[in-house]
């Protein structure tokens, strides 16, 4: 695309970062293989190029890592407050100090710009452990009673959107509070939680406390039904989220899900115009929109529907896919061939139903997976597109006249993760987040997030919050 | 003085602010701890679990949008109610639990004051459990609990009063609507407690209860897709794990069976918070001006 906006290539070099052409389990401190000897290949999805064989995780091997875990519960919970507060302190510095290579490693696994994993992703990862470190010494001020208890061991299966901020959600609040963890990363980005493991080694963290698992649904579903694990977290789809509240069912063990979305953003006729297009931009092509609290619906009031429209495209046209790794790139790849083929039929499926799909001008690399932005208008709530997650940089818009309307059209999904809300006037805001049935509302601006800052979902969103003094409770016995 | 024949009262369910009959047609026969003939109490059905739910969907709204002194008030105002019907529930609790009157006093009033204590909660969990989020940016950030929505609540089966008051009160405190399953040999102190609320200022649909076969009227009610949460307080270990997978279906938040040794001891603020969402709402806080203080 020729225009004024060319940009010479600007790469980060991928040679801050070794990656092993083969990598094991993480299981009592050691790298080891797969008890059946099971590999899988991890690719770039920007390139398809392998980046790495990983270790394969089977049920054995959970049994594995739960009996390593529970071993080294006894003496990481008995730990005064003080001395693990410090391990996270390390955690977290080190994270710092190798923030460059994971973030060029985070990027070549997912496939997101490396502005995001280096401006986005990885300052918060350390902000997450710097955050929960200081809560270890400080339980008993946390509202939860007078000595909250841990629980045990936590198995934690996470998704591939944000392989390592997800990590960190979920590991710096287990081990704020002295549990220990097995932790599933995503089949198609196992590297950086990998790449963790080698920090946890640099901090000196005991063996056992930390224990990765590589592997596909079959491990992580054997890790939520393992007797021996007493707390369950999950961050990903709402189909699994309900599998693993069946599992879960009848016994004790305390579960926290983080699932699916469907976020409303709306602009109202007063909103101040060019910072609601940023928020829409930011809100649904962040991640190339692999984001369970993307604002995926624009709800626009009818009066302004054409200019925001109007600007909104000239936006898109401006936004650069490409390279990830290129520090210039506004869009990166689609994380997998699997999601890119989700995306494609949703879409298709949108158009089929009358729907109106625009993209810019965009020219896709021929290899890799890539999606070009898209907005649909002409979308009505009985779409497909206007009820099912995508999780793509799809974007449906549909009008609303009043407030009321909006607030009933935002509410109107099996979802309550998030929603934005655009107006330049303070009441209607307070008024129409107070209605908004959703975890998180972010009213002139979107897709802000932090280590203070509970986050989780209403609905068939999930349940529990991570993030903050709620995201502790998951891990206490209260 | 001659003797003279007492006049015995139909029980009813109480569901949307009014005293229906349960629609199946159907009563059960209510006894005491010996045995002996109390009431026939409605037989709820699957449909009376519906249309309960129906009305307490549509008395959210209205109860969760109140303002929190506003529901402290009027929980207050139920207290009071239960205060002047003292003797009858004092009657009923010890026909239902077999307990010697003054025992029975002593659960009653046990549980007024139950209500009382979290009639004083409804405008301080906020603050307990909400505040200000000190986050690392230009923004304003706020964390605020809010209800879940329509709550389905399993009343435990054995303290058929001060249990009961104990599941519901905090679950309405907080602003979510209830549907109460009460219990299923000693259901009348519940349908009591309707009329109660009746002639309170709780809402039509606030609380509705049922009566009948705590297996049957549950699991349409943990399976409803209308329906946000569900205490499992009065079923046991088999009945509380099928339901709890029903309720898998849209995710409903489950609080599981508690061990409860005593009812009497206070109880904490977990059963409020058991059904409270957290949202946080965020807002750029902006700067006064390009050059000069941050402050």
């Amino acid at each position: 695309m020729a225009s004024a906006f060319d940009y010479a290539p600007a790469p980060e070099s991928r040679s801050v970062v070794d990656i092993a052409p083969s990598y094991g389990l993480f299981i009592d401190g050691e790298f080891v293989e797969a008890a059946d000897g099971k590999v899988f290949k991890t690719v770039s999805p920007s390139t398809e190029e392998v980046l790495s064989e990983v270790a394969q995780a089977g049920s054995e091997d959970v049994d594995r890592a739960v009996k390593a875990a529970r071993k080294a519960f006894e003496k990481w919970s008995a730990l005064p407050g003080q001395e693990r507060a410090k391990y996270l302190f390390r955690i977290a510095r080190i994270i710092q100090e190798r923030s460059r290579e994971l973030a060029v490693l985070e990027t070549l696994d997912n496939g997101k710009p490396i502005k995001e994993t280096r401006d986005a992703d990885l300052p918060l990862v350390a902000a997450h452990f710097f955050y929960y470190a200081g809560w270890a010494d400080k339980l008993e001020h946390a509202g939860f009673g007078a000595s909250p208890k841990p629980l045990g061991v936590a198995g934690q299966v996470i998704p591939w959107n944000f392989p390592l901020l997800m990590l960190a959600w979920k590991i710096a609040p287990a081990l704020a509070t002295g549990n220990t963890v097995v932790l599933k990363p995503a089949e198609t980005t196992p590297l950086s939680a990998l790449f963790f493991a080698d920090v946890c080694r640099q901090a000196g963290l005991p063996r056992g406390v930390v224990n990765i698992l590589p592997g596909y649904g079959d491990t992580g579903a054997a890790l939520i039904a393992h007797p021996d694990v007493n707390k369950v977290a999950f961050t990903g789809s709402t189909a699994v989220g309900k599998e693993i509240a069946r599992t879960v069912a009848g016994t004790r063990r305390k579960v926290t899900l983080e699932l699916g979305g469907k976020g409303a953003n709306i602009v109202f006729d007063d909103a101040p115009i060019d910072q609601a297009v940023e928020g829409i931009v930011n809100g649904i092509f962040f991640n190339q929109g692999q984001v369970c609290c993307a604002g995926s619906r624009l709800l626009v009031q009818e009066s302004i529907q054409d200019e925001l429209l109007d600007s909104l495209k000239r936006r898109l046209s401006t936004l650069r896919l490409g390279d990830p790794l290129d520090k210039n790139t506004d869009i990166g790849a689609i994380n997998s061939a699997e999601q890119l083929s989700r995306i494609t039929s949703l879409v298709e499926k949108g158009a089929a139903e009358g729907a109106e799909p625009w993209s810019p001008e965009c020219e896709l690399p021929s290899s890799g997976y890539w999606f070009a932005p898209t907005l649909f208008t002409n979308v009505t709530q009985a779409h497909t597109i206007a009820r099912d997650e995508i999780f793509g940089p799809v974007l449906s818009v549909l009008t609303f006249r009043t407030p009321d309307e909006a607030v009933a059209k935002a509410n109107n999904t099996q979802y309550g993760l998030s929603a934005g809300i655009w107006t330049e006037k303070g009441s209607r805001i307070l008024a129409v987040a107070n209605k908004l049935r959703a975890g998180v509302v972010w009213s002139n601006t979107f897709n802000k997030f932090d280590p203070t800052s509970p986050f989780g979902g209403y609905k068939e969103s999930g349940f529990g919050r991570e993030g903050g003094r709620h995201g502790l409770e998951a891990y206490l016995d209260v | 003085m001659s003797d003279r024949l007492s006049v015995l009262k139909t029980y009813k369910l109480y569901v949307g602010g009014k005293f229906p009959r349960s629609e199946s047609g159907r009563v059960y026969e209510v006894t005491d701890s010996k045995g002996k003939w109390l009431a026939n109490a409605p037989q709820s059905s699957r449909k009376d679990a519906r249309d309960a739910v129906v009305a307490a969907r549509k008395a959210f709204g209205g109860w969760s949008g109140a303002t929190a002194y506003n529901r402290g008030q009027v929980l207050y105002r139920v207290a009071e109610m239960l205060e002047g019907r003292k003797a009858q529930f004092v009657h009923e609790v010890a026909d239902a639990e077999g307990l010697s009157k003054s025992r029975a006093a002593e659960q009653v009033e046990a549980t007024i004051d139950r209500w009382v204590w979290y009639a004083g909660w409804t405008d301080k969990i906020a603050q307990v459990v909400g505040g200000g989020n000190p986050v690392a940016g230009p923004y304003f950030n706020l964390s605020s609990p809010e209800p879940t929505g329509v709550v389905a609540v399993l009343a435990p089966q054995e303290s058929s009063f001060l249990g009961l008051v104990s599941v519901v009160a905090p679950v309405i405190a907080t602003g979510n609507t209830a549907i109460v399953v009460a219990s299923e040999r000693s259901p009348l102190p519940a349908l009591s407690l309707g009329e109660v609320l009746a002639t309170s200022d709780v809402p039509g649909g606030v609380v509705n209860v049922l009566s009948g076969r705590t297996a049957e009227i549950a699991a349409p009610l943990a399976s409803h897709q209308d329906v946000n949460a569900i205490d499992l307080a009065g079923a046991d270990e088999v009945l509380a794990k099928d339901l709890e997978i029903a309720a898998a279906d849209n995710l409903k938040r489950v609080l599981r069976p508690q061990p409860v040794d005593n009812w009497t001891a206070t109880p904490g603020i977990d059963r409020l918070t058991a059904f409270l969402e957290t949202k946080t709402v965020w807002h750029p806080t902006g700067s006064l001006g390009a050059s000069g203080s941050s402050y």
